[in-house]
């Protein structure tokens, strides 16, 4: 290799001589970098989506490869945010990909001291029962004037401002029909 | 000009505060008003430290500001509010009563508001119970547009009626000086004369200016006053519904806003329609009434109809005009149902089952340890996350295991935790702060057992149907009867969200075609939609919150990004845009206007007015409902059509804001006897102690203020953040900013450990010594403040303690929020105690304070003499 050649690789040289003055393009190329491709161009797919974090609402392309998040960016289109993502957004790929995330089904126990692990049809049918033995518990029907209450103060819930409108239109549809008043989320916090 | 206050816009919404920076880029002139100096504070135009929930002593110096130098924008003010409104003789001001206003009843703390009413108008609605209203945070209602008021009201357009609103304002705000403000606030003022000449020079017919606040305003026993109190400044100055103008609130999670539209709240039903009230909504006709208020002006006349409309998608088939549309099956609320007093009930034993949905009170809520004891006291729990949260394990790693409150073989809850599926794991919208709804689209299916809440309820609401199936109670028919037939899809039987985004819209019975406006609804029972103020979002079929046409094709407005509610208005009320004619206010702040040739109302935003009303229209004699709002009356939800610098009703604790000192405060109210707001919401619970204040005796014993906030790595509870590595790497430790003072004071040194205690408990914190914050002058004396985050708990990749432990629980009466932005402490070097030792400190800490026998402070101090003697002079 000539001398020029090999001055001409060194980084820096091409910064101050080529079309890349701020070193964050063709400059800053090395040969192992230039056989690397971008995660974002081997996806199988892009989903266009929303931040999880505040209400900002900045716009995110959540990138897939063999049914895999591979990469989560900020999507330049969006007016709102026009393809920035602040230190959380821009985590959002390790919120999803989180390994500290549950995947199962846990349980503990009246008095126990350790979780168990339980089915997911299980699970959904304990509660159910005892949704339905609380309210059964709790049931008034009316006031001591006779006007109607048709409810039951033994059920709580609360959140909801993570989730989605259509989310939190179900769960007030049903709490409604079962007469559960104490539906909270944080915008009472 | 952009005034951020109650906010920390730089770190807590970074992506949003671009826009800010561009504006400043442009001339904008951008200033911050915090207890801390924070990066917001660091690129603003100016700085003013603020005393922590003093806000509307400052505001209230504004005000006064502009209305004795007459800087308000006239034209505006006399023709879009109601300045000019003559208000009953009645009526009795906080400058004749020591700080309460007329009609205060101290037997239940709260307000008859007929005194306050506008002229004339005192018989035409007779308000409901303050204190019920209370009890279910009415105050929320209407989103808080439109609470009651006669339609026709005796006006002085030259404001010069003693009893005009202007003239009260002027008389009301008229102790707010600017050496009040200094002595009050802790601001000099020279600094509030800088923000107060900047405000009003840079407001009128050709300039706007921006108020923008978050939760360091809403989070106060005062809170929704502050809001009321920058809105007073807002409408004086002509900056509502103009471009550049308004007031923001910067909300905090990614949806907060769409579970406030499409509420999981307990006194509201989707569209800001309340809970019925056993009492006051016994029959559909009366809960009916109470929205519409007949005779009443403004949309909310038609509000029959969006009550209907809910009933319908609720339950269908079922719901007819012979069934007043199964009103009879809906629950009735008797009194406050919050999540406060839901946390007391469990500690007492009233409680069985509880759900947590993404949301984590043993960090997030005020009083942590009450929120734990009281999950620790339940028969069963539901916890659906992302994570294994402080609030699922309290069990075995709550602080209180260490003292021995809760022993895991006597805990009885039984605890399901079911993973919950992220936000690319399913599809659905969210609504962000600027009323906008974005949808997203699903990109993953979400891993083991873990599913959407959308999974969970369809699946739970059907397994309890295929249970009750054979009933024949009538308790079950709400259940047996409700329309839940939403197409699945998938392995798991996944409901469309779609479907479900098409009900909350709205469509025709007969022929299910999506309504594209609530002005289509009918109150006949032929139109079904969940939500009326979201109907449009599914206009022709088309989900409009999943357009996505590119910011760089389109206007500023962008349009064509997602839909903003209602009717996919991007500015609230900007017919105010345009003067009374219709003409846009100056060419440079030219938004929306009327088209006197197309004889229509037109502009860069949809325009937020019935599209072909001219501005010459006048109400015929008697007219109620949309009628009644003249050609240019723009704040069309309101039932007189004008912006309230003055609310006749609807507003719990007084017409005006008025500066109360927070409940827990180390200083005696400088501007009145009355010492904390005396309507706000109490808990006398044992467990739920308090710190005690002047008037009375041993605040000394807390002798600090704190206050607390987020950090830009962390998010809320915690949960999100902690466990997410580079974020907890980020911020991995608890700490606290004090001011070298202080440090000195208490003998803390940067990077040791401090602890600070409360009657509730005691935390311990990092320290880090910063004049970020500043020891203020207040009253004559030195106030030293001091700050923390509140994201830390027990779980996660990064622990610490949890601020919100230190605050005891006191709620704002008109929403129900509690007061957790201030408090005050004791600060003491080195870690706290633990076990037995830790419950040793802090009952000694109440004894000293004269608190073990739960002497809650006095909800009236007007007999009680000033803190100074130059008060009343
Ligand atoms: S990227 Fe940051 S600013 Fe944008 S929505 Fe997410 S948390 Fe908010």
């Amino acid at each position: 290799m000539g001398v020029r050649r090999w001055v001409e690789r060194w980084p820096l040289y091409r910064q101050l001589t080529g079309t890349d003055p701020l070193g964050r393009g063709a400059a800053a190329k090395s040969a192992r970098s230039l056989t690397l491709t971008a995660r974002t161009d081997t996806a199988d797919s892009v989903a266009r989506s929303v931040c999880p974090y505040c209400a900002v609402g900045c716009g995110q392309r959540v990138y897939v490869a063999d049914g895999q998040v591979t990469q989560i960016e900020g999507d330049p289109d969006s007016p709102i945010s026009r393809g920035r993502l602040c230190p959380k957004g821009a985590a959002s790929k390790s919120l999803v990909t989180s390994p500290l995330r549950q995947t199962t089904v846990r349980y503990r126990r009246p008095y126990g001291t350790e979780w168990e692990d339980l089915d997911l049809d299980t699970a959904m049918n304990m509660i159910a029962d005892r949704v339905l033995a609380a309210r059964d518990e709790t049931w008034e029907d009316r006031d001591d004037e006779g006007r109607p209450l048709n409810r039951t103060l033994g059920i709580s819930s609360l959140g909801g401002a993570t989730l989605d409108n259509e989310e939190n239109y179900l769960i007030k549809k049903l709490f409604t029909a079962m007469g559960a008043l104490q539906i909270e989320n944080q915008a009472r916090i | 000009m952009i005034v951020i206050q109650g906010s920390n816009m730089a770190e807590a919404h970074p992506v949003g505060f671009q826009w800010v920076m561009e504006a400043k880029r442009r001339g904008a002139k951008v200033f911050h008003v915090d207890p801390r100096f924070t990066r917001t504070s660091a690129v603003a135009d100016a700085y003013l430290p603020i005393r922590a929930g003093t806000d509307i002593a400052l505001l209230g110096g504004v005000i006064r500001y502009i209305l004795d130098n007459e800087l308000d924008f006239r034209e505006y003010v006399v023709a879009y509010t109601n300045a000019a409104t003559i208000v009953t003789g009645e009526y009795r001001d906080t400058e004749d009563l020591h700080g309460l206003f007329s009609g205060f009843t101290e037997e239940n703390a709260s307000y008859d508001q007929s005194s306050w009413q506008y002229e004339g108008a005192e018989q035409n609605i007779p308000p409901r119970d303050t204190e019920t209203q209370r009890e279910t945070a009415a105050g929320l209602e209407h989103e808080s547009h439109g609470a009651p008021v006669g339609g026709d009201t005796q006006r002085d357009e030259t404001l010069q009626h003693p009893r005009c609103v202007y003239q009260i304002l002027k008389r009301h705000f008229s102790r707010y000086t600017p050496q009040m403000v200094e002595r009050v606030c802790g601001i000099p003022q020279d600094k509030f004369l800088e923000l107060a000449q900047a405000w009003t020079a840079n407001s009128g017919r050709e300039r706007t200016s921006m108020l923008v606040y978050s939760v360091g305003w809403t989070q106060h026993s005062v809170g929704v006053q502050y809001i009321r109190a920058g809105a007073i400044i807002q409408l004086l100055l002509g900056n509502m519904g103009r471009p550049g103008g308004g007031v923001m609130a910067l909300r905090g999670h990614a949806s907060i806003q769409g579970s406030t539209d499409v509420p999981t709240l307990f006194n509201l039903l989707p569209g800001y329609l309340p809970m019925p009230h056993h009492a006051d909504h016994p029959t559909f006709d009366e809960w009916v009434d109470s929205i519409r208020h007949p005779g009443q002006k403004g949309f909310w006349g038609n509000a029959r109809a969006y009550g209907v409309n809910l009933l319908k998608a609720y339950w269908g088939d079922a719901a007819t005009a012979d069934n007043d549309y199964c009103y009879g099956y809906m629950p009735r609320m008797t009194g406050d149902h919050g999540t406060y007093q839901q946390v007391l009930n469990m500690i007492d034993g009233k409680i069985k089952g509880y759900f947590l949905l993404g949301q984590n009170p043993a960090v997030g809520s005020a009083h942590g340890r009450a929120q734990r004891l009281g999950m620790a006291n339940l028969d069963w729990l539901v916890v659906r996350d992302l994570f294994m949260i402080e609030s699922a394990t309290f069990w075995k790693r709550a602080p209180e295991i260490e003292t021995g409150e809760i022993v895991p073989e006597e805990c009885r809850t039984e605890v399901f935790f079911l993973p919950a599926a992220s936000h690319v794991e399913k599809e659905g919208s969210f609504t962000q702060t600027q009323r906008l709804l974005q949808w997203r689209e699903k990109a993953v299916e979400p891993p083991g057992d873990a599913r959407s809440e959308l999974w969970f309820f369809y699946h739970l609401g059907r397994i309890i149907r295929e249970r009750l199936a054979r009933s024949t109670r009538a308790r079950d028919r709400a259940l047996l009867d409700l329309a839940w037939n939403y197409p699945t899809h998938g392995p798991h039987a996944e409901p469309s969200a779609e479907s479900v985004l098409y009900e909350i819209n709205g469509y025709d019975v007969a022929s299910g075609r999506p309504l594209s406006s609530y002005t289509e609804m009918k109150d006949d029972g032929t139109t079904a939609g969940g939500c009326w103020i979201y109907t449009g979002v599914y206009a022709d079929g088309v989900n409009q919150a999943a357009r996505r046409k590119p910011g760089s094709e389109q206007s500023l407005v962008a349009l064509e990004w997602g839909w903003a509610w209602p009717s996919n208005r991007r500015i609230l009320y900007n017919r105010a845009s345009a003067d009374p004619d219709g003409r846009p206010w100056s060419e440079r702040k030219k938004y929306v206007w009327w088209d006197a040739e197309k004889a229509e109302w037109t502009g860069y935003d949809v325009p937020d007015f019935e599209k072909n009303k001219a501005p010459s229209y006048r109400p015929p004699p008697n007219s109620s409902g949309v009628a009644g709002i003249a050609g240019d009356d723009p704040f069309i939800l309101q039932g007189d059509g004008k912006g309230w610098l003055y609310a006749p009703s609807g507003v719990l604790d007084g017409p005006l804001p008025t500066h109360y000192e927070p409940v827990e405060s180390p200083v005696r109210n400088p501007l009145y006897r009355q010492q904390a707001n005396p309507a706000r919401k109490v808990y006398t619970h044992p467990v739920n102690t308090l710190n005690p204040s002047p008037p009375q005796e041993h605040s000394d014993v807390f002798p600090y203020v704190f206050t607390v906030s987020r950090l830009t790595e962390h998010h809320t509870a915690g949960a999100m953040s902690r466990n997410v590595s580079p974020l907890a790497e980020l911020q991995p430790e608890m700490f606290v900013e004090v001011s070298p003072e202080l440090a000195a004071l208490r003998g803390l040194s940067h990077l040791g450990w401090a602890h600070l205690v409360t009657s509730r408990a005691a935390v311990q914190a990092k320290v880090l010594v910063t004049d970020r914050v500043t020891p203020l002058r207040v009253d004559g004396r030195i106030i030293h403040q001091v700050w923390l985050p509140y994201h830390f708990g027990y779980e996660g990749l990064v622990t610490g303690d949890s601020a919100n432990d230190l605050f005891g629980i006191t709620l704002d009466p008109n929403v129900l929020i509690q007061e957790s932005k201030v408090g005050t402490c004791d600060v003491r070097p080195g870690r706290r105690p633990r076990g037995q030792d830790l419950l040793d400190l802090v009952v000694d800490y109440r004894r000293r304070s004269g608190d073990l026998v739960h002497r809650y402070p006095p909800m009236v101090t007007t007999d009680v003499a000033d803190s100074s003697s130059d008060q009343e002079a």
